[in-house]
């Protein structure tokens, strides 16, 4: 286990709205790391609309996902963020007035004065297929994730996807497995054409197989799976397997955050819209996760949460200093932290 | 200005009857609501709190939570989906040869009268 990390502000989220944290606690001389479940930062601007326009940045009449993101991490880039990816926090409490301990499922654990929590919609997560029984073989026979290919050598694989995923997985464990099978339920895969291209060739030469079709029921006891039944056009075939692959992308769900005493209402955390603090004080939510009366969920009403949510923030940072407003297009000193003066 | 309230309201002779959609239910409850010309169907389920529809990307094409069955004799005036959609779709369950994101299906005049089936899951 590695040595706790200590810093100003843990935030959660690495979305738009925590990323622009990273600026306002910035200009405040606070640091910051940030905790994402995803691999990637952005949020949603990255997982659900890269190549979407969004017309309501203010001053931006047209930016993507992606460009959005792009230009906050070179905002923010003078502060020196430090990125925690793929990671989700698990645990948060409360060790001091204010003071956290925050422990994430990578086995990291953090020490902060104040928490921002920016988790939007929640932490993505694999979506779970409606197929009845598949409970009991979640985390056994079931998979939503590799973590350790050695786990499937020599066994009979399921593959379930046509994405990027399914296929990757499909190239690296094929070698692996005893049998591989890959299930897509039209015979067109929108993965990466070299991927699609290699995964046919296996199974033209007969060293893997393809079904087109959809899972419609599992076999097994005790959660390990003996075999699946593959709706297929015009048939049911029952394939034999060990474990089940199913790579059908990303969902939100609010996760852990439920459990750590924050009060909440509905999924969301009500704050003080003066400081965007919930009920704990130190433990601030700016984002879609909040809620206020008036609340819009809209990146630009994140942007101003994050102001606001800083200048509450530098007085549990630095308690004895009196914090002077100003502005970058005049301050000396705010030019220096951006690097332009 | 005097003739301020000679001023024809706004569902005066330009506006249209609203095509009217069904949504039915997985355990066949039917609603029959009216939509927005311009608007999309999923849009049209969100404004009257049609079950079964999530939307959680709201609108953008890129979650497959808005996953509805186009009654079959509707489908050929609906369309199949576009190769956008269609990958989205590798993201749903239960995906059958009528099914569309209802957020890709505009509302159109043409649709008066269209009936969906929502399912009992999107994929969450």
């Amino acid at each position: 286990m590695s040595d706790t990390i200590k810093t100003d502000i843990v935030i959660i989220g690495a979305g738009p709205v925590g990323l622009f944290a990273v600026f306002e606690l910035g200009l405040l001389d606070i640091k910051a790391h940030l905790i994402d479940i995803l691999d990637k930062v952005g949020g949603q601007c990255a997982e659900l609309y890269p190549e979407k326009p969004i017309y309501d940045i203010p001053g931006i009449p047209y930016i993507t996902g992606h460009g959005l993101t792009e230009a906050l991490m070179q905002q923010i880039k003078p502060f020196g963020p430090t990125f925690h990816l793929n990671e989700m926090v698990t645990t948060l409490e409360k060790i001091g007035e204010p003071g956290f301990r925050l422990k994430t499922d990578a086995g990291k654990t953090f020490e902060a004065k104040c928490v921002v929590v920016a988790a939007g919609g929640g932490s993505f997560q694999p979506k779970r297929p409606p197929i009845q029984g598949i409970e009991p073989y979640e985390e056994k026979s079931v998979f939503y994730a590799v973590r350790k290919m050695e786990n499937f050598r020599g066994k009979n694989l399921l593959i379930v996807g046509g994405g990027d995923s399914a296929l990757d997985w499909t190239l690296n464990l094929q070698p692996l497995a005893r049998r591989l099978t890959l299930v897509h339920r039209r015979d067109e895969f929108r993965g990466a054409p070299d991927s699609v291209n290699k995964m046919r060739a296996l199974v033209a030469a007969g060293q893997m197989d393809l079904k087109i079709g959809q899972v419609a029921s599992l076999e097994g006891g005790d959660g390990q799976l003996l075999a699946a039944s593959i709706k297929t056009k015009d048939a049911v075939e029952r394939v034999a397997c060990d474990a089940m692959l199913p790579f059908f992308g990303l969902t939100m769900k609010l996760g852990p955050v439920a459990d750590w005493g924050i009060k909440m209402d509905e999924e969301l955390i009500p704050v003080d819209t003066g400081t965007f603090e919930s009920n704990i004080p130190g433990v601030f939510a700016i984002g879609d996760i909040n809620t206020y009366p008036g609340k819009l969920k809209l990146i630009l009403s994140g942007f101003h949460e994050a102001a606001l949510m800083s200048q509450q923030a530098y007085h549990y940072v630095y308690p004895e200093k009196k914090l002077v407003f100003q502005y970058t297009t005049s301050s000396t000193s705010l030019q220096k932290k951006l690097g332009v003066a | 200005m005097s003739d301020v309230q000679d001023v024809s309201p706004s569902t005066g002779a330009k506006s249209q009857a609203m095509p009217k959609i069904t949504f039915i239910e997985h355990d066949d409850t039917v609603h029959t609501v009216e939509a927005e010309l311009g608007s999309t169907v999923m849009e049209t389920a969100l404004k009257n709190d049609i079950a079964g529809i999530v939307a959680e990307c709201g609108g953008a094409c890129s979650c497959a939570t808005c996953l509805v069955h186009v009654d079959e004799k509707w489908f050929p005036i609906v369309g199949p989906p576009s190769p956008e959609e269609e990958d989205m779709l590798d993201f749903a369950f239960e995906v059958k040869p009528t099914s569309r994101l209802s957020c890709q299906i505009k509302v159109t005049e043409a649709l008066n009268g269209l009936i969906v089936h929502t399912p009992s899951y999107q994929g969450r």
